[in-house]
């Protein structure tokens, strides 16, 4: 059989596919932490008190502050987005850098809160929280899982977007090939979404 | 649409068998090309479900040996519970999908390759590494997971066994699943060659996207669940533990809530697959498009409402028994629906029964006698009877096995000669389906019967008024697995032997038997255009 | 290709930094019914506002606004998927 090379056909750049795929990606993680939501609003049916009580003793300044450091990280991932689109690199590279800044934050913040109530024994298997009662130590668990699973989305989010500073600044990304950031934009809102029904969930519920 | 005489009179671009720059085991690893993709999900599920069959034989076994057994009460435990963990994540779930959607799916549409053939290529490293930490998980520690593959708490926080290495294991096969979701969506909604509207689709492709949106919104709830029961076990969080307040009916409703939609992500690529074959062995046009096309939606959509249907007897509200076995009740009117549009098909139809016609006519007959035992075992009151008994253990294995099992061999037989350019030995094919055919029936409808009769399932050994039984089912089970063989055999043998295969051996009429067999590495020479809808047999048997 | 096709909508900077705002004022006023009212009214504000919250998010942060309706479709089916699990699980929780 004569060879013949495979026939070259132009590499399509589907920026709508790209964005779609994203998208149903983003739908997984929502079922994801869903899961949690849906434990959350059973256990808090059946021990109501329990998680009042639950709520009041975590820091709730430490948990509105995280709040408006994420809401603002979503500020700076858009203006970047929209800086590149305008072919204003500096202010992109800006932006996702005080991104990456508030996240970062945002994990410190958490250290030092986790900190806090791990020294005080109130941690899973803790001293403290074996004595508590069920509901509370059904609250602890919760609020573990849930701030752990989504603290670990804010490390991968550091990642994805420090990488994507590195390809802005290596002009991977241009003002007419962003996808790449807009989809890693998203993935940042996400995680902040997450963060706007954890808020109330477990720091207002007292 | 280009035909089959332009193909020919232009030289052929080499197979995808022979495209490509890379040699030997790297052409396949390291491949992004959603046909080698498929083959190498096609190697790893057969080799897992060869291993898991071992597993079954081996328990049939055990329950011919009574007094006294072969093997202890917590050996049969960890055999039941990595069988089913083996067949469902790494046999079923990936099923006709991972094989004939990867490979099928871009050629019937008129497309190149998936969406993301990169992710594409990471969902076979998900399925690998999630395949080889379960086999780890026989091996290492202290042995075999041994909760059953439903990881019931609190015993599953309890068992001193692999739990944490079973339950990882299958975490990880869930991203597989998911990736391949999330691919097959974007591929279907972009990919489309010109003309194909989604009313213009080839049925199979309807399947698959319906299993790709339950692939997207379902997986994830049993990623969080085995993660929880992971945290619990190393962490000791306590969101299940009744010892800590938990409830382990939760874990239950978020195991289910998975598990159920995950048996349609198992049947919907299969039902898919035998939408295809049938039309094109009885030569007619299938009866009903829409309504295939839209009960396949509707199976997925009303399938994930119907998940306490496994918890009957385990101390739900009674609103939610009757809701759930209302919903189940609804849910066998799409799956009828397609029963009856397959059965008016062959009416007046050209039938040829050839081995693919053979095998998904007994995916049929074998699906319809699964679904109406899911009917009685839907009843509430009979439920209470038949719960974890072996007429469940008979139901399952009727609809994931004589459903999904024989229609993945059907599929199998169908496009093998497209996937590998070779035919195989037809006869061997059918004579192998005589003691496959008979020996599931021996086995499979057995357990039904001692299931009525009170035979409990997860027991390694029974009382004596069971034993005339499971010796039945047993040697059927043993005559069941030497036709596996045969039927396996004669494929392995056919990659090295077969004659060369033709473009289009069956007279199929959907774009893959208009590319050569194998396809070239970029399916198509030009994109199709395409002008009417994918059933069009001319001339005899027309719509 | 035409140069709003090569950049995609754009959505204006002002746009971002009002609808940061507006959550920052959302985020004040939810902390604020929470922590001074009862139950009743700030697990209502919770209801309300959160949802509010991550729409805007969703809407403008997130594009959503001035995507194809099939987008928007998807993104209600996803939410659509929750809610039905959370709200069948409590047909069964409420009633034992």
């Amino acid at each position: 059989m004569s060879s013949i090379p495979a026939m070259p056909h132009p590499v399509h750049k589907d920026r709508e596919g790209a964005k779609l795929g994203m998208w149903l990606f983003l739908f997984t993680e929502i079922l994801l932490f869903g899961g949690l939501f849906l434990l959350y609003s059973a256990y808090r049916a059946k021990y109501p008190l329990d998680f009042h009580t639950g709520g009041q003793h975590l820091n709730t300044f430490i948990g509105v502050a995280n709040t408006v450091i994420l809401l603002t990280s979503s500020l700076t991932v858009a203006i970047a987005i929209t800086a590149i689109q305008k072919g204003n690199r500096k202010l992109t590279m800006l932006c996702l850098s005080a991104t990456i800044g508030f996240a970062a934050l945002f994990l410190v913040n958490k250290y030092v809160e986790w900190s806090e109530e791990i020294r005080r024994g109130i941690y899973p298997n803790g001293p403290a929280l074996l004595k508590l009662p069920d509901g509370e130590k059904i609250f602890y668990g919760l609020y573990y899982s849930m701030t752990g699973l989504h603290g670990l989305h804010v490390l991968a989010g550091i990642v994805v977007l420090s990488v994507m500073l590195k390809f802005v600044h290596s002009n991977r990304i241009t003002s007419s090939d962003f996808t790449k950031l807009e989809n890693a934009g998203l993935y940042w809102h996400l995680v902040d979404v997450i963060w706007i029904f954890l808020l109330p969930l477990l720091y207002l519920a007292a | 649409m280009t035909s089959a005489a332009h193909v020919a009179a232009v030289p052929a671009a080499p197979s995808f068998l022979e495209a490509g720059g890379r040699r030997g085991i790297l052409a396949w690893i390291l491949s992004t090309d959603h046909k080698r993709i498929g083959i190498l999900y096609l190697a790893t599920m057969v080799t897992m479900f060869l291993m898991a069959m071992v597993l079954g034989v081996l328990m049939r076994i055990e329950q011919l040996t009574v007094d006294p057994p072969l093997f202890s009460a917590s050996t049969y435990n960890a055999f039941f519970t990595v069988h089913g963990v083996i067949m469902i994540f790494m046999f079923v779930l990936p099923g006709a999908s991972a094989v004939f959607g990867n490979f099928c799916l871009p050629i019937m549409i008129g497309a190149r390759d998936v969406a993301f053939p990169r992710l594409n290529l990471m969902s076979w490293y998900f399925f690998v590494t999630g395949a080889l930490l379960a086999l780890t998980s026989l091996f290492t520690g202290n042995g075999p997971p041994d909760a059953g593959w439903t990881f019931y708490v609190p015993f599953s926080l309890r068992s001193g066994t692999n739990i944490l290495l079973g339950a990882f294991a299958a975490f990880v096969l869930g991203f597989s699943s998911i990736l391949t979701g999330i691919n097959f969506i974007t591929t279907v909604h972009r990919m489309r060659a010109p003309g194909m509207s989604w009313l213009r689709m080839p049925l199979f492709i309807w399947a698959l996207y319906a299993t790709a949106w339950v692939q997207v919104l379902a997986t994830p709830i049993i990623g969080i669940t085995f993660l929880l029961l992971i945290a619990e076990r190393t962490f000791g969080i306590g969101v299940f533990d009744p010892a800590k307040g938990g409830d382990p009916i939760l874990f239950q409703h978020l195991f289910w809530i998975y598990s159920h939609p995950a048996v349609y992500i198992m049947i919907l690529p299969a039902m898919g697959a035998v939408t295809e074959i049938i039309p094109t062995f009885a030569h007619r046009s299938i009866f009903g498009y829409k309504a295939i096309a839209y009960s396949s939606m509707g199976i997925a959509i009303l399938g994930s409402l119907v998940w306490g249907h496994h918890m009957f007897t385990s101390g739900m509200s009674d609103s939610a028994n009757l809701m759930f076995s209302l919903f189940t009740f609804l849910v066998a009117v799409p799956s009828a629906i397609k029963v009856f549009n397959w059965t008016a098909t062959l009416y007046k139809g050209s039938i040829e029964l050839k081995a693919p016609m053979l095998f998904a006519l007994t995916f049929v007959f074998l699906f319809c006698i699964g679904g109406l035992t899911g009917l009685i075992q839907g009843a509430l009151n009979v439920n209470v009877h038949l719960h974890d008994t072996y007429w469940i253990v008979g139901h399952f294995h009727y609809v994931m096995f004589g459903g999904t099992g024989m229609g993945f061999f059907a599929a199998l037989l169908y496009w093998f000669p497209k996937m590998f350019g070779k035919m195989y030995n037809e006869t061997a094919a059918k004579i192998a389906w005589i003691p496959i055919f008979i020996g599931f029936n021996m086995l499979y409808g057995g357990m039904l019967v001692l299931g009525y009769m009170g035979m409990p399932r997860r027991y390694y050994t029974h009382l004596p008024q069971f034993h005339t039984g499971h010796v039945i089912a047993s040697i059927g089970g043993f005559i069941m697995a030497t036709g596996l063989i045969l039927f396996f055999a004669n494929l392995f043998v056919a990659l090295f032997k077969g004659k060369k295969a033709e473009a289009n051996p069956w007279g199929g009429v959907t774009l893959e038997w208009q590319v050569p067999s194998p396809p070239p590495l970029e399916n198509f020479e030009e994109i199709p255009v395409i002008t009417h809808g994918p059933y069009r047999f001319n001339p005899e048997g027309a719509k | 290709m035409e140069r709003a096709e090569e950049h995609g909508h754009i959505v204006p900077y002002q746009t971002f930094i009002k609808v940061w705002l507006l959550l920052l004022f959302l985020t004040a006023l939810l902390v604020f019914v929470s922590t001074v009212f009862h139950e009743a009214l700030s697990v209502a504000a919770l209801l309300t506002l959160t949802p509010l919250k991550a729409g805007l998010v969703f809407f403008y942060f997130m594009h959503l606004k001035y995507e194809k309706p099939f987008l928007k479709s998807m993104v209600l089916v996803a939410l659509a998927t929750l809610t039905l699990f959370i709200g069948l699980i409590f047909i069964d929780l409420s009633f034992r």
